[in-house]
């Protein structure tokens, strides 16, 4: 017992731990907007990683760029390692490593000419590079790759060598901006290891990120919502809030979708989401989750307790998700089997870019009224089998089919029966949000008396009235992702094609987006999405593994999951999953090799 | 349905240049600096030039020649100087432009009816203004030589020059520059919008949006291409309308030729334009792009200079100019009522250059899909 740290004698570590940066009601504002941060009070300590968390316009970029000293707050008052950001800028410049969310990396210089570079802007003294960057290549197991041009790198990659050169001068405090982004899991992983070693020497991390898994992992948070701190401290005590309300619901035969817009609209339910075939669910505190399930949902339904995860008790905290019913869904009509043949096919899909082979024969198909999702780090080649399917890229090899049509050659007609959401939300920026429904409906061929219904639905379901001259880019985010989804389904499209729909939007727009789509589904749409995005994987009904261009695992997210149970993990996540198909992929080409 | 899309996308062309506050900027700032700089400040005419003058003559003919000079609204200031030393100093330092030095037996030659001359000194580093400035110079000293007793005798004999200006009778540089600027401005605004549609959608990810969209390759091609048109038409509305009001230029023929062959040169440079745009990654690129084309189609334009001052190598490739073309009809029009027959022979080889720009446009937009 006396080898184990127990949990009092870690808080005591904690307590003696100083204060790296002291928050006072910091209040930022950009022009007439409400404020990017608003009275956020805190602190952050020396020797732990805190989490800045939140979705994105959150204001998580505003207050790190705050702490660094380049901005100035309106009110409030900074003070990191003890000198106040407005007057003392230059001392906290020198003390701290920041390193942006784009990278300050010259992607035109090799890895050796970065960090060269950043040794010069830091003032390290020439007699001491040697040892330092030995030291920092070693630590990023970057020391293969020096002479390589840091545009040619992988994300993950980028990330370490942004952080060795954040490392040059050894800072007391280390400032990432969503490090985590465009990097696949594995390299999340270890760049979180690196920064945890790092702790270790006394040193001050901030994390910030979109994701709330990463946020669980934190030592303590700082959760931000549209500029409000909703809390700070550990991550267990938010938690904790909902200990004893979150419960699996399982057995519901493949109509899981069904069930759930039934359960979100009972009273009690304050979230639900699709986890793999189970659904999740957090109740209000004394109710029973048992009276939440519907009498039809079937004999096999089992109600069991689970572990409470951070984005439970977020949503707890933000008043729960939104209800089960989708009136985009309600007002779709019901596409009815047109034959069996599947409705997207893939056979051998190869695309070659010079002697790189972006994916390689890449073979699926989906039947009517299912959500498939491509899975995979960025670059792994899941965007360029997404476009040739879209009829955007044409493969090398290979074909693709959507609705029995192969659309690099029946073209248009084919086109009308897809919508397509991009990740960005490709919407036309400087128009207003009534101009570009007037535009999609306009593309799409949808004229007269079904156009103005169409639109004006739209305009209902979504709320958009209000904001109808608005342009678009003035939209908040949420607004933004349900525009665009409304300008993809306009025209009431068989089939969907979705990149990376919902990353760093918070969860509720999420939920919102999701229960939209699996209504959709429900009345016979058919599902493509990308992400890497570990929680969007979980609501598709199967999903394609993509990593370097080839899929190394295909089926639904529990088979998945369970392929790589052990008895140590015996419930793996899906992030678990990926990391381990992947690293068994690598060994079997290792093996081959 | 075909023309349900296009107009939905030339609607949403037209409102994403006007509602973008750049886009706005784009069309509005250009014009109004082109009209301001070209018709008012970078006149061709040269005013203000200083002279000195060594006048080692003490007779009467060289004061009268001093008079004459003093008399000439051409030059500003007229400073005398008896050492040869400060006049040289005073072209060395461009004080003056030029210098005018009179030799001692000046008059007495006169008198004597002996020849005799002047000598005229000029700054060539300033070639154009100088040559210009001799010009003037040697009118003064060829008239005071025709009131010389001598040239009195000989007035009777000689021939005389009667100059008569067609067109613009009195010269005003204006109505040679404005109608000018009815074609650079269309090419500029034409090339630019053009250039930067489809490089702006592809910078912010609209791109594929519009490719996934039920909109056929060249339905997309005709709604890139017709906005900039219109827009490029409206400009030249404006400045005619701005040529004949503010500027009181006579519109002698046709604006029914006039329009008609601004269609034809607006397509040329809107083929042009897609043409950069489709190889343009970003908004920045698609604007060098155009702005490569721009300066020398502006140069080799007969715009500035005249296309018979060019070496013989380089006239040929202004054939391929299309402002070469419109410029001569602008013109035309504006100052003499230009024939039928000479707006179609300059509008053929437009036509041309319109299909070679659209069609190469269109190939490489089709290209780039791959």
């Amino acid at each position: 017992m006396a080898d184990t740290p127990t949990h009092v004698e870690s808080s005591k570590v904690e307590s003696s731990r100083p204060d790296f940066i002291r928050l006072a009601e910091v209040t930022k504002r950009f022009g007439a907007t409400p404020p990017a941060l608003d009275k956020v009070s805190g602190i952050i300590r020396g020797g732990e990683i805190t989490g800045l968390v939140g979705p994105d316009g959150a204001g998580k970029t505003t207050l790190i760029r705050l702490m660094t000293g380049l901005m100035v707050p309106e009110e409030g008052s900074l003070m990191v390692l003890g000198f106040d950001t407005v007057r003392q800028a230059a001392e906290i410049q020198a003390a701290i490593g920041y390193m942006p969310q784009r990278f300050g990396l010259y992607e035109d210089l090799t890895i050796q000419e970065n960090l060269n570079l950043y040794a010069d802007l830091r003032g390290l003294p020439k007699s001491e590079r040697p040892a330092v960057f030995e030291e920092l290549l070693t630590f990023t197991d970057l020391k293969r790759f020096t002479a390589r041009l840091a545009g040619k790198l992988s994300g993950g990659m980028k990330q370490k060598l942004g952080l060795a050169c954040a490392l040059l001068k050894k800072p007391r405090l280390l400032l990432l901006d969503e490090p985590g982004v465009g990097v696949d899991p594995i390299s999340r992983r270890e760049l979180w290891k690196m920064v945890e070693d790092l702790t270790k020497e006394g040193i001050g991390v901030v994390w910030s990120t979109a994701y709330l898994d990463e946020a669980e992992a934190c030592d303590r948070v700082l959760l931000l919502n549209q500029g409000k701190l909703l809390f700070a401290g550990e991550p267990a005590d938010l938690t904790s809030r909902v200990d004893g309300r979150v419960f699996r619901l399982s057995g519901t035969e493949g109509r899981r979708r069904q069930v759930l817009a039934q359960v979100l609209n009972r009273d009690g339910v304050i979230d639900g989401v699709i986890q793999g075939d189970a659904i999740r669910l957090v109740m209000k505190a004394g109710t029973d989750a048992n009276l939440a399930v519907p009498k039809d949902a079937g004999a096999d339904v089992k109600v069991e307790p689970t572990p409470p995860r951070f984005e439970d008790a977020f949503v707890d905290m933000l008043g729960g998700g939104p209800g089960g019913r989708s009136r985009l869904a309600d007002a779709a009509r019901a596409l009815p089997q047109e034959g069996d043949r599947p409705v997207i096919e893939a056979h051998g899909l190869t695309k070659r870019f010079g002697d790189f082979t972006a994916s390689d024969k890449i073979t699926f198909d989906i039947p009517r009224g299912q959500i498939f999702g491509l899975l995979g780090p960025n670059g792994a080649g899941k965007s360029t089998t997404f476009k040739m399917l879209c009829g955007l890229l044409k493969p090398t090899e290979g074909e693709g089919r959507v609705a029995g049509f192969d659309l690099r050659r029946d073209g248009a007609e084919a086109r009308n029966r897809l919508g397509y959401m991009a990740q960005k939300f490709s919407l036309y920026g400087d128009l207003s949000v009534a101009q570009n429904l007037d535009f999609f409906a306009g593309v799409y061929g949808l004229s007269g008396q079904r156009r103005r219904e169409r639109i004006s639905l739209m305009t209902d379901i979504f709320d958009f009235k209000a904001r109808a001259d608005m342009s678009a880019k003035d939209l908040p985010l949420g607004l933004k992702q349900r525009l665009a989804l409304a300008c993809a389904v306009m025209h009431e499209p068989q089939v969907l094609f979705l990149d990376e729909p919902t990353s760093g939007v918070d969860p509720i727009t999420r939920r919102e987006f999701w229960t939209h789509i699996n209504g959709l589904v429900e009345k016979g749409v058919t599902v493509l999405v990308t992400t890497h995005f570990m929680d969007e994987a979980e609501y598709c009904d199967r999903i394609s593994l993509i990593y370097r261009g080839r899929s190394i695992a295909l089926g639904s997210p529990d088979e998945l999951k369970a392929k790589v149970a052990t008895s140590e993990n015996p419930d793996p996540t899906m992030e678990d999953a990926f990391i381990a198909l992947v690293e068994a992929s690598e060994s079997e080409e290792r093996a081959a090799a | 349905m075909w023309w349900t899309r296009l107009k939905a996308l030339i609607l949403k062309e037209l409102l994403a240049v006007l509602r973008d506050p750049r886009g706005r900027i784009i069309l509005i700032v250009p014009p109004v600096i082109q009209l301001v700089v070209f018709s008012y400040a970078a006149t061709l005419e040269v005013r203000n030039v200083d002279v000195m003058v060594l006048n080692r003559d003490a007779g009467h003919w060289g004061y009268e020649l001093v008079q004459r000079i003093e008399g000439s609204p051409t030059f500003r200031k007229v400073s005398f100087t008896d050492s040869p030393e400060v006049l040289h100093e005073a072209v060395d330092r461009q004080k003056v432009l030029a210098a005018v030095q009179i030799s001692p037996t000046f008059s007495r030659d006169i008198e004597a009816k002996q020849p005799t001359d002047v000598q005229i000194i000029l700054d060539g580093r300033r070639s154009n203004a100088s040559q210009i400035v001799g010009g003037y110079l040697n009118q003064i000293v060829a008239g005071l030589s025709a009131d010389t007793p001598a040239g009195q005798k000989a007035k009777s004999s000689a021939v005389s020059i009667m100059p008569r200006n067609w067109f613009n009778p009195n010269l005003i540089y204006q109505w040679f520059m404005v109608p000018n600027l009815i074609g650079s401005i269309a090419l500029l605004i034409g090339m630019i919008v053009t250039a930067l549609s489809i490089a702006r959608e592809r910078e912010l990810g609209t791109f594929d949006q519009l490719m996934v969209s039920p909109l056929r390759t060249h339905e997309i091609l005709i709604g890139k291409l017709l906005p900039p048109m219109m827009i490029g038409l409206v400009h030249i509305s404006l400045y005619i309308v701005a040529a004949i009001v503010v500027f009181g230029i006579p519109l002698r023929g046709s604006l029914l030729l006039l329009y008609g062959s601004s269609i034809i040169f607006m397509a040329s440079i809107v083929g042009l334009g897609l043409f950069i745009s489709a190889m343009s990654m970003t908004q920045q690129q698609a604007i060098l792009g155009a702005f490569l084309v721009l300066v020398p189609g502006m140069l080799l334009s007969g715009f500035a200079t005249p296309i018979e001052n060019m070496p013989g190598w380089l006239q040929p490739v202004t054939y391929i100019n299309p402002l070469r073309y419109f410029l001569v009809i602008v013109r035309g029009v504006f100052l003499k009522d230009i024939p039928v027959s000479q707006v179609v022979t300059l509008t053929i080889p437009l036509a041309f250059i319109a299909a070679f720009t659209l069609s190469a446009a269109a190939w490489l937009f089709r290209k780039r899909l791959e």
